[in-house]
């Protein structure tokens, strides 16, 4: 949460262990803004066009190179953006690791530049999380004004016209989940104490995403359901993307984690997200072998994760080349999710698929090493 | 030669079925105002235009072999093709004008005649498999470059998809997008697009180099009409082609007469009719492999019949479909969709939102991300079935004519989808509903499809699926050779069937015959059916063809069939079979023996349908066969396994022939044949008597232990096959054998609660209820 207080704790963004996504792309943004003559909807930094051009990629003009942030169906995109251009609140659907906090965060960032009105959605949310909560010794010491009242992330979105984010919308509790329809349909946000009322500015609008497997944890309630148009993410349709997708945050999460340059090699992140999808679809790439899929979700947000540990791995302990040993435990951690169960699937994957393949077998054998 | 003078000739390139081009074509022609039509079509279909006040599209000039082949499935395939017409095909808008406006209209592509002529010659060479091109249409010329012949693939891309090179020209990925921008979505009073499509294609048709031999055959053909329309003096023409063709077309002054009559010389024709027959959208759409196909005829139609708010219209039906089905979708639902549709079209640089816009807007909006739901309304909705219809004064044969008349008196409609039809045969009208589909299949005219009766199984249900495909027609065109009514067609149509059959085949006819109330095919059938019994020397052939004989036997109760000629030819081939039993039982091996027991009890069951002496003489063979020695033990197994459940063997016989068989001097492979045989199906008669099962318990003891597991296998696919409580129950009867341990069969106690209602019930079902009332 984002609050005005405190400031000893704030820290220079360029020591973040992780920068926002406007800060990243910082110079990419001004290009695009500069680059950008179409209209852009009241509130908005950029126009829908220029949103999407900083989504999926493209070089401007100017020679500027956007790098494309989401990787995947073109419409998916266009559909978020249009819905935001549209002021309706927009809810990014899917299974774990589909990339949902992610586009929410590169949505928000190139339509308000300032991602960080974010709600996180947990079993404890309480209502003060979604409208604003008071500052109890002011609320004590001076009874009711605007100086004890601690507004939310999405109060604050709302008087600043830009974007608020909720994450995992359906972890919340119900009742705080339905706090959001007045804000959603009424535009303002009402507070009674003091007799007055926040008035969204243009501008404002709510991103939430929502995790599939998680579905009947806090259901929506239809009226909030209403109120957002919904946009399902899908897993990376061809291993080419998915390759794509884990090359380029495997490059980028080792530059912030200023790991030691490592050559991620193509090989060998070619073959994580081959695993990956065989396990995850139950069936071999060439479509000639039926394989068991384990209880995981084995997203690629969880490939990307098996490889970055295996660069940090083989620049610490290994001669600074990513080896299959590399990412051998990685692997077996992520498919391993249940013991008894995904064990066996993982080592029938290994003997019946792995084993015999051409090329393969370093990773077998780096693979039995570990699960020995 | 004087110049040609083109100066009133207007060629309007369109995209067939594109309501945008459709409605081009109707502002173009209000304007030009010609005073003759030329549409690319098949000629031979002039005679037909003026019906086209009368039809209701979609609609299809279909064009046939005036004979058709006969027998080879390939080249009667190849012998028909089809040019559909939909409410917003362009060329539709062209033939509706000038029926309006009373202007002599003529189709001016290459006669059919040639087209089939050499399709018929390249089926027959070649015997190119059924369906490979189910409809050929006003060619897939424009759309996907030349799908009709395979040898084009190899073809560069801009002749492939000329559109494709022009909409990447324009910035776009997908043709057909670019060509719904620029031309399909146009609104009213916009200026005409056709000049400039023409340049574009003029420019297209430049790269790609000369046409191939049919492409050019075909517009010089074209050509020709329209030198002969002009020389006779009309003014202002009006060509409407697709688009590929314009440039050929618009410079026809250009093009030297005596080039294209010597491109057409000494074309192989064919001699063809042509007629119109009703269509379907789900035909029109291209994934069901039409060439020129559109992806949404749904869409399309609603394009072009609902002219203001498409969008909103579009949407607002979806809505309605999906509250049918049951999902609450409000107004606001159907507000937020446009909305959003409309805004990414906007992202898109689009005009308009089109198909892919509002199907976004309906999965984000209206099914609540929901894909699955939104796709199955999509789908209903872009196809947007419908089926056309046309005058009872279309040309038709006499066939088609005597469906018609059938469909409407028993009062069942030819629609383009599934429905199923639950025929009650007791009911007059059912049985003759039935009657005609059967007659219809046994014409190949796959209008219904039988389905397995549900449950309630009887002889006087029938269930089908029934769904009417434009291809039916042709089926009736090319059937119309067997006759000219329904049931002279049939009839025929079996006594030929009837002559190439084998015995099996015929019984299976006799049987088809009957469902379709054929009586005059019938009794020539069932005279070649006993001429075959009786020189056919092979026994499982007459066994094969009893049990459809003798089912056959029993329709006559509710199809009210004379059934005694049918059941003397019955019992007359189980007389044949039970004097050809026998030596055909001789010397065979075990899987041989196998399948022979599975004759044995189909025969078995025809002969129990048919009764009475019949049966007896039947029983009679079994019981002689069984007493042979030489007997294969699974056949010896199961016959006296037969004879005893039918009471003809006492418990006492059959246990001296169970030890027999079970016996030290028998080979124990035999014996565990004759054991499969015997027990095939259940092992109760093990727990009930303990003294077979004694028996079969000393013999397995006996066995050496080699000997034993050689037997194994064979034991244990006999007691696999019994469910899991016989087989308990049998372990159980054995543990109580020997006495050794005198244990009684424990029993269950009896919850006489629960008991209680059950008992009831078959109280009152014993007593007729009189129980129960009292």
């Amino acid at each position: 949460m984002t609050t005005s207080s405190a400031p000893s704790l704030s820290t220079d963004a360029a020591q973040a262990l992780r920068p926002h996504a406007e800060q990243t792309y910082a110079t990419e943004l001004e290009a695009l803004a500069k680059a950008d003559d179409r209209r852009r909807p009241p509130g908005w930094r950029l126009s829908p066009w220029a949103v999407t051009q900083y989504l999926l990629g493209a070089t401007l003009d100017d020679g500027t190179e956007i790098t494309p942030k989401y990787i995947g169906a073109r419409r998916v995109v266009e559909v978020a953006v249009a819905t935001l251009a549209t002021d309706r609140a927009l809810l990014l659907i899917g299974v774990p690791g589909t990339a949902k906090t992610w586009l929410s965060e590169h949505l928000t960032a190139a339509v308000s530049g300032d991602s960080t009105l974010l709600v996180q959605g947990t079993a404890g949310t309480s209502e003060d999380a979604v409208r604003y909560g008071w500052n109890y010794a002011r609320l004590l010491a001076e009874g009711p004004s605007r100086e004890a009242l601690v507004p939310s992330p999405v109060m604050t979105a709302m008087a600043r016209g830009s974007i608020g984010r909720i994450e995992e919308l359906t972890r919340m509790p119900s009742d705080v989940q339905d706090g959001l329809i007045t804000v959603l349909s009424e535009k303002a946000l009402p507070v009674p104490e003091l007799g007055i009322e926040v008035q969204a500015q243009r501008g404002f609008n709510i991103i939430a995403t929502a995790n599939d497997r998680d579905r009947g944890v806090n259901d929506l309630s239809s009226a909030l359901r209403r109120r957002f148009n919904t946009v399902v993410l899908p897993v990376p349709d061809s291993a080419e993307d998915e390759v794509r997708i884990v090359t380029q945050r495997v490059e980028q999460l080792g530059r912030s984690l200023e790991l030691p340059e490592v050559p991620a090699g193509l090989d060998e992140i070619r073959r994580v997200v081959t695993v990956f999808r065989e396990l995850r679809s139950g069936v071999t790439e060439d479509n000639g072998t039926k394989v068991k899929s384990p209880t995981g979700t084995l997203s690629t947000a969880e490939a990307i994760s098996v490889l970055t540990s295996g660069i940090a791995l083989a620049a610490h302990f290994g001669d600074g080349v990513l080896r299959p040993a590399d990412v051998a435990a990685g692997i077996q951690g992520a498919v391993v999710q249940d013991r008894v169960s995904d064990g066996v699937v993982w080592r029938e994957y290994l003997e019946t698929v792995v084993r015999g393949r051409e090329g393969w077998g370093e990773f077998y054998r780096a693979c039995r090493e570990v699960g020995a | 030669m004087a110049r040609l003078d083109t100066s009133g000739l207007h060629v309007l390139g369109v995209r067939h079925h594109g309501p945008g081009s459709a409605r081009a074509v109707r502002a173009a022609l209000a304007d030009i105002k010609p005073d003759a039509v030329l549409i690319e079509g098949p000629p031979e279909a002039d005679a037909l235009i003026p019906l086209v006040g009368e039809l209701e599209p979609p609609v299809a000039l279909l064009v046939h072999l005036a004979d058709p082949p006969r027998g080879d499935a390939a080249a009667s395939a190849a012998g028909w093709a089809f040019w559909p017409f939909a409410a917003f095909s362009p060329e539709w808008e062209a033939l509706r004008y000038a029926a309006e406006h009373g202007v002599p209209v003529r189709f001016c592509d290459l006669p059919a005649a040639h087209t089939l002529a050499e399709r018929m010659a390249r089926a027959g060479g070649t015997g190119e498999p059924d369906g490979a091109e189910p409809a050929d249409g006003p060619e897939a010329d424009t759309e996907e470059g030349a799908t009709e012949d395979p040898e084009s693939v190899g073809r560069d891309r801009l002749r492939l998809d000329p559109l494709g090179v022009l909409a990447e020209a324009a910035g776009y990925d997908d043709a057909e997008r670019w060509w719904d921008d620029v031309v399909e979505q146009r609104g009213e009073g916009e200026p005409s697009p056709f000049p400039a499509i023409a340049d574009a294609m003029a420019a297209v048709r430049e790269e790609s180099g000369p046409e191939d031999e049919r492409g050019a055959r075909r517009e010089a053909y074209m050509r020709q009409v329209l030198r002969a329309t002009l020389k006779q003096g009309h003014e202002r023409v009006a060509v409407v082609c697709g688009a590929w063709h314009a440039p050929a077309l618009r410079g026809v002054a250009d093009f030297p007469a005596a080039a294209d009559t010597a491109l057409l010389k000494g074309l192989p024709k064919a001699k063809v009719s042509a007629t119109w027959v009703p269509w379907t959208h789900g035909r029109l759409a291209s994934d069901s492999g039409y060439g020129a196909g559109v992806t949404a005829p749904g869409w399309y139609h609603h394009l072009y019949t609902a002219p203001d708010l498409p969008v909103h219209r579009w949407l607002t039906d979806a809505a309605r479909l999906l509250r049918e089905e049951g999902h609450h979708v409000s107004s606001s639902h159907v507000i937020e969709g446009v909305r959003l549709a409309e805004s990414l079209a906007v992202l898109r640089g689009r005009p308009l939102a089109g198909l892919d816009e509002v199907s976004e807007a309906l999965t984000a909006v209206l099914c609540e991300g929901e894909p699955a739901r939104a796709a199955l309304v999509h789908r209903t909705m872009a196809v947007g079935e419908r089926m056309g219809s046309v005058p009872p004064t279309t040309p038709m044969v006499p066939l088609q004519r005597d469906v018609i008349a059938a469909q409407k008196r028993l009062r069942i409609k030819a629609e383009p989808f599934d429905r199923d039809l639950d025929l009650d045969l007791r009911k007059e009208g059912h049985r003759e509903r039935s009657v005609l589909l059967h007659r219809l299949r046994m014409l190949d005219v796959a209008w219904g499809d039988p389905r397995d009766t549900p449950a309630g199984k009887g002889t006087f249900r029938e269930s089908w699926r029934v769904r009417w495909e434009p291809e039916l027609d042709v089926a009736l065109i090319e059937a119309s050779r067997w006759g000219t009514t329904v049931a002279g067609a049939a009839s025929a149509r079996a006594a030929e069937r009837a002559a190439e059959a084998d015995l099996p085949g015929l019984t299976a006819l006799t049987e088809q015959c009957l469902l379709a109330d054929l009586a005059d095919a019938l009794p020539g059938v069932l005279t070649l059916l006993t001429d075959r019994a009786a020189t056919d020397g092979d026994v499982t052939h007459l066994m094969g063809a009893l049990p459809p004989l003798a089912r056959s036997a029993r329709y006559g109760d509710v199809r009210g069939t004379d059934a005694a000629h049918l059941r003397a030819v019955a019992e007359q081939i189980l007389r044949r079979v039970c004097v050809g039993l026998p030596p055909a039982v001789h010397g065979l091996d075990d899987d041989a023996a196998a399948r022979f027991v599975t004759h044995i009890d189909h025969t078995h069951s025809a002969a129990t349908l048919l009764g009475g002496e019949a049966l007896a003489e039947w029983e009679a063979a079994l019981a002689a066969l069984a007493r042979r020695e030489t007997l294969p033990g699974r056949i010896s197994g199961r016959l006296n396994r037969m004879l005893s459940d039918a009471g003809h063997i006492d418990a006492e016989e059959l246990r001296r022939r169970l030890g027999l068989a079970m016996s030290q001097g028998t080979e124990p492979a035999a014996a565990a044949a004759w054991l499969e045989g015997f027990l095939q199906g259940s092992g109760l008669v093990l727990v009930h008597d303990d003294r077979m099962l004694g028996l079969i318990d000393s013999w397995l003891l006996g066995l050496p232990e080699e000997r034993f597991s050689a037997v194994l296998p064979l034991l244990r696919r006999t007691f696999g096959a019994f469910d899991a409580s016989e087989r308990r129950e049998i372990g159980e009867a054995a543990g109580r054998l020997g006495g050794t341990r005198a244990a009684v069969r424990t029993r269950v106690p009896v919850d006489v609660e629960r008991a209680a209602p059950a008992l009831a019930t078959a109280l009152a079902i014993l007593t007729d209820g009189r129980k129960r009332a009292s």
